[in-house]
């Protein structure tokens, strides 16, 4: 089944066609990348389907449902959610309230209701705080959860911005870049846990990466972005082979390994 | 100095701090800069005196009504402003308490420009103080809710803040309506206190003078808009001495102590009971002072 359908998606931004006729598919449960250039609009399409961008032309449906005319809180509480390419984490609070922020969907109580700290409220916020900490727990963070987000190495910050973004409880995990700057075993680290993310949040994990490590390593299914176009997609093996890409982009990282 | 005088800063300071906990929720804690929140006050002053005394209500539901009514017209600006970003709402509230000041100095309803006289004097420094408790559990209690952390999350970093479901416009009006009834309320206290009320005392130097404090307690802290307002409201009584030279010594001090300590006094930090606690050597050593 897919969760996520793209079909003839535009964006222009005056003259500028960013993104030009894509479509694709993402499957349920599925681990799927999204390569290309820089400047192919991989960003830019993470961007519409998450609704910061609106979309100029085409569609994009989120289990079924039309997403591209929404807000980006209202996509987001529908199950889809991101980590930004540049870490976009609350700075200056500490990891266990960066986590806690985003568990908010879970609780339902009222402003008045946290005036007068009713029962709903103090079982409500219990639960937020224990659904933080178990986040904490399994993401290797429990350790951390004093520090403020800013003074963490780079490799944490990244996998804080994940944790957060599973507080939402996402049917859809999109991942923009999320190996940028970490070393070799860093990268190692970071594919196992997108692997039991996905298992165990049964989530569908959509990623943009460069690393061709991870990115052949754990996707199942690979779409390639040209000059905002659809180049072409399928499992890593075919992708790999494909001249198209190889002359595209893989054609160094090919020889390479070769 | 007799005791009328320092009961009298007392209660001026109460009168501050209800304004500045408003709009420490709205700057402090949310992050939009509002340079228009003596507007508020004047909407509430007038509110709260005008059904006071032409309905005969008791102070407190008088003081409500007026928070209200500035509540309410909060929420049609933030309708129309609130989707500007950073500095344009900041420009956009100016205009809006010029524009309250404006228009009062005009309406003969309420004495113009000449002012109102003669408003019933039902203030004293002990309904003032119980206000502010009220005022000050309600904040905590709100900052220290989901809902408060939402607001902070907007002000620390909006797309990702979006992004996890929440909803940043509701958010932002939730937290102007809020400070603008707080405000409304300070604006009310004004008007029972002095028995007058002029549409000059609630100018661009009074929003200046709220917005200072609330970063001078330091931005995203309760007990340091509490510090803030008790400290800086009664800081041009102390300089009396330098009498012609009184603003500007308040204006550099102000200065030094920002050059100083930039993050405020309190620098998003809150004093809490385990945090005095400790302080003075009793509690466990792992109850640290909530950070914000």
């Amino acid at each position: 089944m897919d969760i996520l359908a793209i079909s003839d998606l535009t964006k222009t931004f005056g003259g500028l066609t960013a993104v030009e006729n894509v479509s694709f598919r993402v499957q349920e449960g599925s681990i799927s990348g999204l390569i290309g250039p820089n400047g192919a609009g991989k960003t830019t399409i993470f961007n519409l389907i998450t609704g910061i961008y609106k979309v100029t032309r085409g569609e994009i449906t989120f289990g079924g449902h039309s997403i591209h005319d929404l807000e980006p809180h209202a996509i987001a509480n529908m199950g889809i959610t991101r980590t930004f390419q540049n870490i976009r984490l609350f700075k200056r609070l500490s990891v266990y309230s960066n986590i806690l922020t985003a568990c908010h969907g879970n609780a339902s109580y009222s402003v008045v209701d946290s005036v007068l700290k009713s029962r709903r409220f103090r079982t409500e916020e219990k639960r937020l705080r224990e659904d933080a900490v178990s986040l904490m727990e399994i993401l290797g963070l429990a350790e951390w959860q004093n520090h403020i987000a800013h003074s963490l190495p780079y490799g944490l910050q990244r996998r804080l911005e994940i944790a957060r973004a599973l507080a939402v409880k996402p049917k859809l995990l999109l991942l923009d870049e999320p190996a940028a700057g970490m070393n070799p075993d860093e990268t190692q680290q970071l594919m196992h846990h997108i692997c039991r993310i996905r298992d165990e949040f049964s989530c569908t994990v959509f990623v943009i990466e460069h690393r061709m490590d991870l990115i052949m390593g754990i996707c199942e299914n690979i779409v390639v972005l040209n000059f905002g176009k659809k180049l072409t997609e399928g499992p890593p093996e075919e992708i790999q082979s494909d001249p198209q890409v190889i002359e595209a982009y893989l054609g160094k990282e090919a020889r390479i390994s070769a | 100095m007799d005791w009328f005088y320092v009961k009298g800063i007392l209660i001026l300071s109460g009168i501050n701090l209800m304004a500045v906990l408003g709009l420490s929720l709205l700057t402090g804690f949310t992050g939009l800069f509002s340079f228009g929140h003596a507007g508020f006050m004047a909407i509430g002053a007038y509110a709260a005196a005008f059904i006071g005394v032409n309905l005969g209500l008791p102070l407190i539901v008088s003081l409500l009504a007026g928070g209200l009514v500035a509540g309410i017209i909060s929420l049609f600006i933030g309708r129309l402003t609130l989707k500007l970003k950073g500095d344009y709402f900041c420009i956009a509230t100016l205009g809006f308490g010029e524009a309250i000041r404006l228009v009062l100095d005009n309406v003969q309803v309420f004495g113009g420009a000449r002012g109102w006289p003669g408003i019933p004097i039902r203030i004293d420094l002990w309904n003032v103080v119980l206000i502010n408790l009220a005022g000050i559990a309600f904040m905590i209690s709100l900052v220290n809710s989901r809902h408060g952390r939402n607001m902070i999350a907007i002000r620390e970093e909006e797309l990702a803040a979006k992004t996890i479901g929440i909803d940043t416009f509701k958010y932002k009006m939730i937290s102007l309506f809020t400070s603008a009834v707080y405000a409304g309320i300070a604006g009310g206290l004004v008007g029972y206190y002095t028995g007058f009320l002029q549409p000059k005392m609630f100018g661009m130097t009074k929003s200046t003078e709220l917005t200072i404090i609330v970063i001078f307690g330091g931005i995203g802290s309760v007990s340091g808009s509490v510090l803030g307002a008790l400290l800086l409201t009664a800081l041009p009584e102390l300089l009396r001495a330098f009498a012609l030279w009184r603003l500007v010594a308040y204006g550099v001090a102000v200065i030094f102590i920002m050059i100083s300590r930039p993050e405020g006094l309190m620098g998003g930090k809150e004093i809490t009971f385990k945090g005095i606690l400790r302080a003075i050597g009793f509690g466990h050593k792992h109850s640290k002072a909530r950070e914000v």
